[in-house]
């Protein structure tokens, strides 16, 4: 047995950023906050009414419990996953089991940070372990350096191709307003940035902002009485092999291999029918590896995937149409902000909007590619 | 009586690398664990050969004049992999396939020992 999965049954009703970029001024649980606000408005739906929070806040090991004090509720349950950049993900399988069996009927899922502002680099109360920390490898950095130095050297792929996944993602954030870095980025400019940890450079990592998302979910039949077009989960799956990228058997393959397609059997779609798809993009290759271990091309064929423009608007798959962690934002954990943008994808309200998009795949990723989790999202018309 | 960790601890500050396998045979583990990852079977300690291969490399970077240091991963023989540094080389003198062998040195302000690699000559495993 295991992933019975209440297709289309719960969906998406809200969704709302706050402070994308740069919000000086503001705390983390005061960006969450206002993220709520705009996400519970956007639904329609009245702050007393949720009754589930799901949250993680970089700075804030009880954060469920300080958001449930920050908005004034009594929730019925809260949700404080710690799988990185990926716990939002996961908060979604827990928040559609929960909707779907009647233990809760609102549930709000939340992050906000104000790394940007508060201290210019990334903030985590993560480390590495005692068996890697005495060699000092930067963290979580070097590890995505070593999946990418391994991937170099299983595949041949090239540190022109993970620029081209860098260029992509500005090329999308340019006609993006929401978007925090524009401007001109070529594929000389990224291999000739900083090298930070080989064969990670400056421009191959995403950006350190400011930012808050959150979402709002109820079950379907609630959700299409509200103001918005609901957005139905067709599948949700996470999937964990290792913390410490040491003991990853193979950093070339990540467990969205296992995660995406559990989500995928569960919504009944396949890579190729998959309209729009969001990945947690923390620095180049992982773009390149989850593409390969969702399906969406083979394994170790990422690098010729993503060449030639293949994910910049024009190409030949519709990849982080925000501009992604790479170039619209990224405040510390992503996952929330792939999960919105899918979610804007199927509304129609985007702002580089796909045409005719009925399925989204958001794919988020924790840790040193540890945590992977996948949620497959459709428009009304996929139910 | 002590957890697993810490007897692998006192093992290295006497000088020896351990790692474990399951008692009646099978794959090696490390870090060091309570039982065997995955079957739960008991585990005993064992000296491994120390000698491994490179399976990955970064040189992270620093500002000048401090120059590059490496962080690898290394598949030892006995089929475990660790993170640890090869020692007296550069750049270009470090490739992923590249045959080591484990070296215990006294490491930081405390003299703590800890695991780094030797290259060894090409052609040897």
């Amino acid at each position: 047995m295991g992933d019975r999965f209440p297709r289309g049954r719960t969906a998406v009703a809200g969704a709302a950023t706050f402070g994308l970029g740069e919000a000086p001024g503001f705390s983390t649980i005061e960006l969450a906050a206002r993220a709520v606000q705009g996400a519970l408005a956007d639904a329609g739906i009245a702050l007393p009414e949720v009754d589930g929070l799901f949250i993680a806040l970089p700075d804030d090991l009880f954060a469920g419990l300080s958001l449930a004090q920050y908005l004034g509720v009594h929730p019925r349950f809260t949700d404080n996953n710690r799988s990185g950049g990926a716990s939002f993900m996961s908060h979604v399988v827990t928040a559609v089991m929960m909707l779907d069996a009647g233990y809760l009927d609102c549930a709000v899922i939340a992050y906000g940070s104000n790394q940007r502002s508060s201290g210019g680099r990334l903030s985590t109360p993560a480390r590495s372990d005692r068996w890697e920390a005495p060699y000092a490898p930067l963290y979580p950095l070097s590890s995505y350096a070593l999946a990418a130095a391994r991937h170099m050297h299983q595949y041949g792929t090239t540190r022109e191709q993970l620029a081209e996944v860098a260029v992509a993602a500005r090329r999308w954030a340019d006609t993006n307003p929401e978007a925090f870095a524009k401007g001109p980025l070529t594929i000389d400019d990224v291999l000739s940035a900083r090298m930070i940890s080989t064969p990670i450079g400056a421009r191959d990592c995403c950006l350190v902002t400011d930012g808050a998302a959150a979402l709002v979910l109820t079950r379907t039949d609630r959700a299409r009485d509200l103001r918005r077009p609901p957005v139905p989960v067709l599948g949700a799956a996470a999937a964990t092999w290792h913390n410490a990228i040491s003991q990853s058997a193979d950093l070339t393959v990540t467990a969205a291999a296992e995660s995406g397609p559990r989500a995928m059997a569960m919504a009944g779609v396949t890579p190729a029918e998959i309209d729009v798809v969001q990945l947690y993009d923390a620095f180049t290759i992982n773009t390149v590896l989850f593409l390969e271990d969702l399906g969406f091309c083979a394994k170790g064929e990422g690098g010729a995937f993503v060449s030639g423009g293949g994910i910049a608007p024009g190409g030949r798959l519709a990849v982080n149409t925000n501009g992604g962690g790479l170039s619209c934002c990224h405040p510390g954990m992503y996952g929330l902000f792939a999960m919105v943008e899918a979610v804007r994808q199927l509304r129609g309200e985007a702002a580089n909007p796909i045409a005719g998009a009925e399925l989204a795949l958001a794919h988020g990723n924790g840790g040193t590619l540890s945590a992977q989790a996948t949620v497959i999202f459709g428009s009304a018309a996929t139910v | 009586m002590s957890g697993a960790a810490q007897h692998w601890d006192e093992a290295l500050a006497a000088g020896r690398l351990l790692l474990q396998r399951p008692v009646g045979g099978g794959a090696a583990v490390f870090p060091p664990r309570e039982f065997a990852p995955g079957s739960g079977a008991a585990l005993e300690w064992f000296e491994p050969s120390g000698r491994g291969t490179v399976y990955s490399v970064t040189w992270v970077q620093r500002r000048p004049p401090e120059a590059p240091y490496n962080v690898v991963l290394v598949d030892l023989a006995e089929g475990v992999r660790m993170m640890g540094r090869v020692e007296g080389v550069g750049e270009d003198g470090l490739q992923i396939g590249m045959a080591v062998t484990a070296r215990i040195v006294a490491a930081g302000p405390d003299g703590a020992p800890l695991v780094v690699f030797d290259p060894l000559p090409e052609g040897t495993r």
